[in-house]
């Protein structure tokens, strides 16, 4: 009898099949992971892949083919314009799958659906954040205006139905390596999902504030110190549209006086401390753009340069890509996950944007008639507030319910079950811009087909959230910028506290006339230029917030008044530049330090630092030196304020220090108020330079005193798996710096475009057109990226078929036709 | 000769199976061709083990060299092997030998237990 071993045999073989099936915490599932036909080793793309292919497809109107060249940047070339959207979908699709749903997925609170709860459910945490914030409600709002626009409809749903054409064609050896790797599956694409994603960039570039820590700091300090410690404007400023330029509005449009009640109840009062600091984007996400006129070029020809700083990611957020059509023919960076090219450029105008950095984001303390937040107080009554479930599926666990309150002032974001701080009962709402419905895709659109300055100007009127600073160039030689968005006509300081939320008076008044927008159209200066910066003076009649990056500003253009006769060359060094502007302000302060206080490796810190050339150049010590120093300095004078009360407190601005010792050499803050004695501005200055020397001597000893060494740049894999990540890239640059290279954020596509008769561009990215580890051009540019470098654009024309340049083709017909 | 047809045939079956149908085909086919093809117990077990593990190995092999091995290298930082293509080769072959050698086992013994 041989049952026995029959079924030891077969519980063997199905327990192997069950556990090697079966994803245990993070390890694959390893049978299927390993399986050359199924796993990873069907994401090892061959090194001389042919990308040729015909391929017939459901939902696309005529024959359309995408040339690829050597770069595998895509040419699409169709016969209307909705089937090069279908395209445009398709290709984002095929190369850029899983970064683009899992970008939506972050956007909408969506990450515990595939990661679980996360430690210490911060996954969770963050989902909640994310839904309590409106992003989800918001994308919703902005899909029933895209509804109602038959062009961004058609625009959209052409964009979804290439995404899902090659979604529904996938196999599951074809998945992208993540989805092996976290087991899961993609859902097909919706127009919802360009909507979060749109809902994303809002807030990446307009979701970040500080008034949490702001108000703890209004609720710890006095009202002279926060001043002094927090201005709302800097000396070393060179607004984006100085008042000489452009006539600013010479009255606001509305009542800019605070509120009767701001004393006593806004700019004084004393409440809890405030600890739940929500998980936010990078206040640095910034960006440089420039045009300059023909007037000061070698050729006569505008040039137009841009570079978004960004987290720096792979797969990149970018993909390059070239759209043509009768209609339109452009070429730039897109997102995958939206139609339609976002910086770049077509055969008449070009376009790029940073970021405004305005405040769009405030919080009011509601009061609430009891704990079911059904009735809130508003103008002497009780008002009902109305309730939006979110959903938030936990892999390996239950779905979570969270009920959200929706008021007047905004969705509530911290309430009893999502507190602002441990034990912290108070309701606090955010009203915040991007919750409102938006339709900037149809800026986008309008870009794209822009011929003149009158199509860019109106296009740009699209643009309501995030505000940004588009810039703009054309071959009949008009420069110009705006800073456009839908802002909020505020009184001085409205927002930057959270604000009482019982009456109408702390609303928002209502949004600035579009027209009252900072902008410039062919200055006399012969550019125009932005760099984060505050857009306009002290004369402007609304308060435009409180906090913005100066020196990228002020060395863009002090090097543009200075330049004639301009090159393309030029503008790529131009852009490159790693001159430290900052330090030279902050050089003659760091050298009154006085050499006897110091022993020998302090005074040759201090000597490289004295002898260095201001250039944060990966080879150079000397700005490690600076920025140890003066990171160390920085604490010395005010850590012992700002950390006394135990609250998460804000940091001053990067100029602040500069600029305060430079008015004043007795500032207050220099003494520590924890010790008896009266420290000098001399103990400090010799004091944080021993603190930074032992840290200095540190990195020279490992060999990291170099900078590029030092910083250690690297990009990392969405998942931050270090595998799958450029680490330690030995690259210059850094904050304040036109290179605005940092540890892990930077500029994620440095463009310049010569817009002669036929516009040329030049361009780079920190990653490769594939989204696949397993592929040459995951990270082919990083290197390229990290020297400097730039390729020289390819704008294909129609006729350009033959064009050795092409290395493969794929040519797309409608299914069901031949 | 009967070791040689059973190796040939699971290998093959685990191929085409492999292409169109989930990893675990190779257990069923092992079990299959063990019935198909009777011989001794630890005999079957290494059919199925050898031709799996010949045809996952081999097929892992050529995608890595065509790949360069840019691939595997990542996997293999990634799982802890570090930078060692063809232990991942091996390791694949290995994985799938296994569940194919217990398929074929467990073919042998349903047809003796049959008898």
């Amino acid at each position: 009898m041989r049952l026995i071993p029959f079924v030891v045999s077969a519980l063997i073989t199905t327990g192997l099949v069950l556990s090697l099936n079966t994803k245990w915490g993070t390890v694959p599932a390893m049978g299927r992971f390993l399986s050359p036909q199924h796993g990873f080793w069907q994401n090892a793309e061959a090194a001389d892949l042919d990308y040729n292919a015909d391929l017939s497809v459901h939902g696309l109107q005529d024959k359309a083919s995408v040339y690829f060249d050597d770069r595998l940047v895509p040419h699409i070339i169709a016969n209307n314009d909705n089937d090069a959207y279908f395209l445009q979908g398709y290709i984002h699709a095929k190369f850029r799958l899983w970064q683009m749903e899992f970008q939506v997925f972050a956007a909408g609170g969506m990450v515990s659906h595939i990661l679980g709860a996360g430690e210490d459910s911060a996954y969770l945490r963050y989902d909640r954040s994310m839904r309590r914030l409106g992003m989800v409600y918001a994308a919703e709002k902005t899909l029933e205006v895209m509804n109602a626009d038959p062009v961004m409809l058609s625009q959209q749903n052409a964009y979804t139905a290439g995404v899902n054409a090659y979604i529904d064609q996938l196999t599951e050896s074809q998945l992208p390596i993540e989805y092996k790797l976290l087991d899961y599956k993609p859902e097909r694409w919706t127009n919802l999902k360009s909507a979060l994603f749109a809902k994303y960039i809002s807030y990446d570039l307009a979701g970040h504030d500080d008034d949490l820590e702001y108000t703890n700091a209004r609720n710890n300090l006095s009202h002279l110190d926060f001043e002094k410690l927090f201005p709302a404007t800097q000396d070393s400023l060179k607004p984006i549209v100085p008042v000489t330029e452009n006539n600013y509005p010479a009255t606001a449009a509305f009542d800019m006086n605070a509120p009767a009640s701001a004393d006593s109840l806004y700019f004084t009062y004393k409440k809890d401390s405030l600890t739940n600091i929500l998980p936010k984007p990078d206040k640095d996400n910034g960006s440089n753009n420039w045009a300059v006129a023909g007037s000061k070029t070698a050729d006569g020809a505008p040039i137009l340069c841009n570079d978004p700083h960004l987290g720096l990611n792979l797969p990149s957020i970018w993909y390059e890509m070239q759209l043509s059509t009768p209609s339109f023919n452009a070429y730039g960076v897109t997102f995958p996950g939206a139609p339609n090219v976002i910086i770049g450029y077509n055969d008449s105008i070009s376009f790029g944007v940073t970021n405004s950095g305005r405040d769009v984001k405030d919080y009011y303390q509601l009061k609430f008639r009891d704990g079911s937040m059904n009735e809130y107080w508003f103008d002497s009554a009780w008002v009902k507030a109305s309730k939006r479930i979110e959903l938030i599926g936990v892999r390996g666990s239950r779905t979570m319910a969270d009920t959200v309150t929706y008021t007047l002032f905004g969705p509530v974001i911290y309430d009893h079950t999502f507190p602002a701080a441990a034990g912290n009962q108070n309701y606090y709402a955010v009203r915040w811009k991007a919750q409102d419905p938006s339709n900037e895709m149809k800026m986008l659109h309008g870009l794209n087909h822009a011929k003149n300055y009158d199509d860019y100007a109106e296009a740009i009127k699209s643009l309501t959230c995030p505000g940004q600073n588009p810039i703009f160039a054309s071959v009949n030689g008009d420069i110009a910028i705006w800073q456009q968005g839908d802002f909020p006509a505020k009184w001085r300081r409205q927002g930057d506290f959270i604000m009482p939320g019982e009456d109408s008076s702390y609303l928002w008044r209502g949004i600035i006339p579009q027209g009252e927008n900072p902008h410039m159209k062919n200055p006399v200066r012969g550019y125009v230029s932005s760099a984060n910066q505050l857009s306009v003076d002290t004369a402007y009649p609304y308060y435009t917030g409180n906090s913005f990056p100066v020196y990228r500003g002020y060395i863009v253009n002090r090097l543009l008044d200075s330049m004639r006769l301009v090159s393309v060359r030029d503008m790529q060094r131009m852009q490159t530049s790693n001159y430290n502007v900052k330090a030279e302000f902050a050089r003659a302060i760091l050298l009154q330090t006085d050499p006897a206080k110091l022993n020998l490796d302090e005074k040759k810190y201090m000597n490289m630092f004295r002898t260095w050339n201001l250039r944060n150049d990966a080879s150079e010590f000397g700005p490690t030196v600076f920025t140890v120093w003066w990171s160390e300095f920085e604490k010395a004078v005010w850590s012992d304020e700002l950390e006394k009360p135990g609250v998460p407190m804000p940091w001053p601005n990067e100029s602040t220090l500069v600029e305060s010792l430079q008015k004043d050499s007795s500032y207050k803050f220099v003494d520590d108020i924890n010790t008896p004695q009266v420290e000098t501005l001399a103990d400090l200055l010799a004091g944080s330079l021993k603190k930074a020397a032992i840290q200095l001597k540190t990195a020279e000893l490992n060999g990291k005193l170099a900078w590029g060494a030092y910083k250690g740049t690297k990009i990392q894999h969405l998942l931050k798996l270090p595998a799958f990540s450029r680490l330690n890239l030995n690259a210059g640059g850094g904050a304040g710096v036109i290179n605005a290279t940092k540890e892990d954020h930077g500029p994620s596509w440095r463009m310049i475009v010569r817009m002669s008769a036929q516009p040329q561009g030049y361009g780079i990215y920190p990653g490769g057109q594939s989204g696949n580890p397993g592929s040459q051009y995951y990270d082919n540019f990083v290197n390229g990226w990290v020297k400097g470098e730039y390729y020289t654009l390819w704008m294909m024309k129609r006729t350009d078929i033959g064009d050795k340049r092409i290395k493969w083709t794929m040519n797309f017909s409608p299914a069901g036709a031949i | 000769m009967k070791f040689l047809a059973a190796f040939f045939l699971t290998a093959l079956l685990a191929f085409i199976g492999g292409l169109y149908a989930p990893w675990w085909i190779i257990a069923p086919v092992a079990f299959l061709v063990a019935i198909l093809i009777p011989q001794q117990p630890w005999k079957s077990w290494a059919t199925g083990f050898l031709a799996v593990f010949f045809t996952w190995g081999i097929i892992a092999f050529w995608i890595d060299s065509n790949n360069l091995s840019l691939l595997s290298t990542k996997i293999g930082e990634l799982i802890g092997v570090g930078h060692k293509p063809f232990l991942l080769v091996v390791l694949s072959g290995l994985v799938g030998g296994l569940v194919a050698g217990f398929g074929a086992l467990t073919g042998f013994y349903l047809r003796t237990s049959k008898r």
